[in-house]
């Protein structure tokens, strides 16, 4: 009743095709893409803005490139936080490099690179698959933080080792450095993750997307319909890299600001992600953002909860937040394998027939 | 002899050492993966919260003390005696082989014919949930780690090898405790799995699920077994590497060395886990007292890592490993 079909047919091909087809889904994507971009922006303030809704932003994108390559494509990635280090020192080098082009290309050419570097670690993955694949990418992460913080060129010589970003503007308007506002990074990021999350949801439901799926499910099936798995598997591992690559660099140059590598980008940050994934749901756009979100606040909620609430140490609080996480994992992957956007598919059935489930 | 050859032998002898307690963690992971398919991402933690459990008990600590004093806004943190390390070690197995039963009961039972990557994941989330939970019962400070095992320079290699070459070789009492302890942990091993019934049932399991059921072998009961043996195995590698360092964090980290352990040495083979181990080591050890000065240091980090990448490419199975790899 709520959720409904009914009625709803569509005159041309170009109209069946389109990427939400029911009417419903249709207003609801318009109506929280209205709320995005002309509601909160006037609203957010520096704690919303810094502690949940640009965090989730961020991690959404990378999550979306996680999700390509280990859920479409069926590669598992221990890597994420590495190729999160290579878009940041990109666009680090890419911003001192040529300072009088938009920051936004930079980040663009940010996620390019990446996607080059994580294509050349996804060669392997011709030869092997499962875990073997995933010691593979966590040679990438070790090897790539190890390498940011031994090389010099790549932090342009300072002394202390870390990059900081310098101060550039969009329209006038600074989006970078420390006088950043609120709402402008926000916005910064809310535009990025429209880009990546249509980008994405159009490529998983055309030839592409189809084929990495029919790489998952059975790669020798999928070569004998015609899927060429070198295009395919390569493909996966270039677009994650690009997403990944994007989130990694609006987290060092809109997010953070200045990070020190091991810190900003350690092996937790590509467990963390992976987790996003499993959470929100493997193979799935929306489950992307759904499981970014519940491992963005889910931190800030205990900590809000049990320090600020009941006045307990903060470590306590961290104990506990790795214990929910953990099993969550394990719940989830027990009980709802799809993760939080099965859930959603499901209330969406249920919807469909509500108040009348016979 | 030249002194560069000195050193590097030395070098080589001290990589060895650290290479027999790679071998214990990567030895946790083949026993509970020959026995069950289950890649144990949880292993190295299973070694922190082993350790964490000996050093709490033996120093009387009130268990979730942290907790219990948040919550009552009580101020208690021992029980003010002090257990013998013999009797720690015993209470330490059966805090183990509860936690293998929970496992079994509450995990895996569920994720029976899962995909190998699915209970891989599961046993990442293992072990977030573990380390939580290990850092919630003993707090998670740097504890030391003191069961009576000797420490410091070995005297009498040094003079030896300063009477035969002129330079006395530092080897820590420490590491040849480890690599008696290694060679007594795996004969143990041997012995169990091939003379005695339950070890023969473990090697029929491994060999064939469904054989093994049909024979009638309780799966689950060897699967609580095997997961016991490899927190008794993760206790010894975790005692070592505690009284060595300390326990702390970085202790569940060796987890991860041990995953190119396995490339090198098969996924299936314990004597692979074992020279897998010594040769991860060896390498990471030699090569960054030979390439490390010209390339900045610190390449123990991703050497194992990179070196397990190029044997993937040439030789997925493994040194020892059977070929059970996919190829694509």
């Amino acid at each position: 009743m709520l959720y409904r079909e009914a009625g709803d047919y569509s005159t041309s091909y170009p109209e069946d095709s389109q990427t939400f087809p029911i009417k419903f889904d249709r207003y609801r994507y318009y109506a929280i893409l209205a709320v995005a971009f002309l509601v909160i922006p006037f609203f957010v303030n520096d704690y919303w803005a810094n502690a949940v809704l640009v965090p989730f932003l961020i991690y959404s994108i990378a999550a979306i490139g996680l999700n390509i390559l280990t859920g479409y494509c069926g590669q598992v990635s221990l890597g994420t936080g590495g190729f999160m280090a290579v878009g940041a020192y990109a666009c680090y080098k890419l911003m001192t490099a040529f300072p009088e082009i938009s920051v936004m290309v930079h980040i663009l050419l940010a996620g390019g690179v990446t996607a080059a570097v994580v294509t050349l670690f996804g060669l392997p993955s011709l030869r092997i698959k499962g875990f073997y694949l995933a010691v593979s990418t966590l040679a990438a992460q070790f090897f790539l933080v190890w390498m940011f913080n031994k090389v010099p060129w790549f932090y342009n010589y300072s002394m202390t080792g870390m990059i900081g970003s310098p101060e550039r503007t969009v329209l006038g308007i600074v989006v970078t450095g420390p006088a950043t506002d609120a709402w402008a990074k926000y916005m910064v990021c809310l535009i990025f993750v429209t880009f990546c999350a249509v980008l994405a949801r159009n490529m998983t439901r055309g030839s592409v997307g189809r084929k990495w799926m029919a790489i998952r499910d059975m790669d020798i099936a999928a070569e004998i319909i015609g899927v060429n798995p070198l295009m395919a598997k390569l493909s996966a591992f270039a677009v994650s890299g690009f997403f990944i690559g994007i989130a990694g660099a609006l987290f060092f140059s809109v997010y953070l600001g200045a990070i020190e590598v091991t810190e900003a980008f350690g092996i937790e940050k590509s467990f963390l992600v992976l987790f996003m994934v499993i959470i929100g749901g493997l193979g799935s756009i929306f489950g992307s953002f759904a499981g970014a979100a519940f491992l963005v606040l889910l931190p800030v909620l205990l900590k809000n909860l049990l320090v600020g609430g009941l006045g307990w140490p903060t470590d306590l609080a961290q104990h506990l937040y790795f214990i929910i996480a953990g099993g969550l994992i394990i719940i989830f992957l027990i009980l709802e394998p799809h993760g939080l956007a099965q859930l959603w598919r499901v209330a969406k059935e249920k919807l469909r027939l509500w108040p009348f489930p016979h | 002899m030249p002194d560069q050859v000195l050193f590097a032998a030395e070098v080589m002898l001290n990589g060895l050492m650290a290479g027999v307690l790679y071998s214990l963690v990567a030895l946790g992971f083949v026993l509970i993966f020959k026995a069950s398919g289950i890649f144990n991402y949880a292993q190295g933690v299973m070694a922190l919260f082993a350790a964490l459990t000996l050093v709490g008990i033996m120093d009387g600590q009130v268990p979730f003390s942290h907790l219990i004093n948040a919550i009552f806004g009580t101020n208690i943190h021992h029980f003010g005696w002090h257990t013998p390390a013999l009797l720690a070690i015993i209470l330490t197995v059966m805090v183990m082989v509860l936690f293998a039963w929970l496992v079994q009961k509450f995990i895996f039972r569920h994720l029976v014919n899962q995909e190998p990557i699915i209970l891989f994941m599961a046993t990442i989330g293992l072990a977030y949930f573990l380390e939580g939970v290990g850092d919630l019962m003993w707090g998670s400070d740097i504890k030391k780690l003191d069961v009576g095992i000797p420490k410091g320079i070995n005297e009498t290699i040094d003079s030896l090898t300063y009477n035969a070459f002129g330079y006395g070789f530092f080897i820590d009492n420490l590491d040849i405790f480890a690599t008696f302890v290694a060679v007594i942990l795996v004969a143990i091993l041997v012995c169990f799995s091939q003379y005695t019934k339950q070890g023969r049932a473990l090697r029929a399991v491994a060999d064939d699920h469904q054989a093994a059921l049909s024979v009638g072998i309780s799966l689950s009961y060897i699967w609580i077994l095997v997961w016991s043996i490899a927190g008794f195995v993760a206790l010894v590698a975790g005692t070592i590497w505690g009284a060595k360092s300390g326990v702390q964090f970085s202790l569940s980290l060796i987890a991860l060395k041990a995953l190119p352990v396995l490339m090198l040495g098969g996924f299936t083979s314990i004597p692979g886990a074992i020279i897998g181990g010594l040769i991860i080591g060896v390498g990471e050890k030699l090569f960054e007292f030979l390439v490390g000065p010209w390339i900045g240091g610190a390449t123990e980090n991703w050497f194992a890592y990179v070196l397990a990448l190029l044997f993937l490419v040439f030789r997925p199975q493994g040194l020892f490993g059977e070929k059970i790899i996919e190829r694509v």
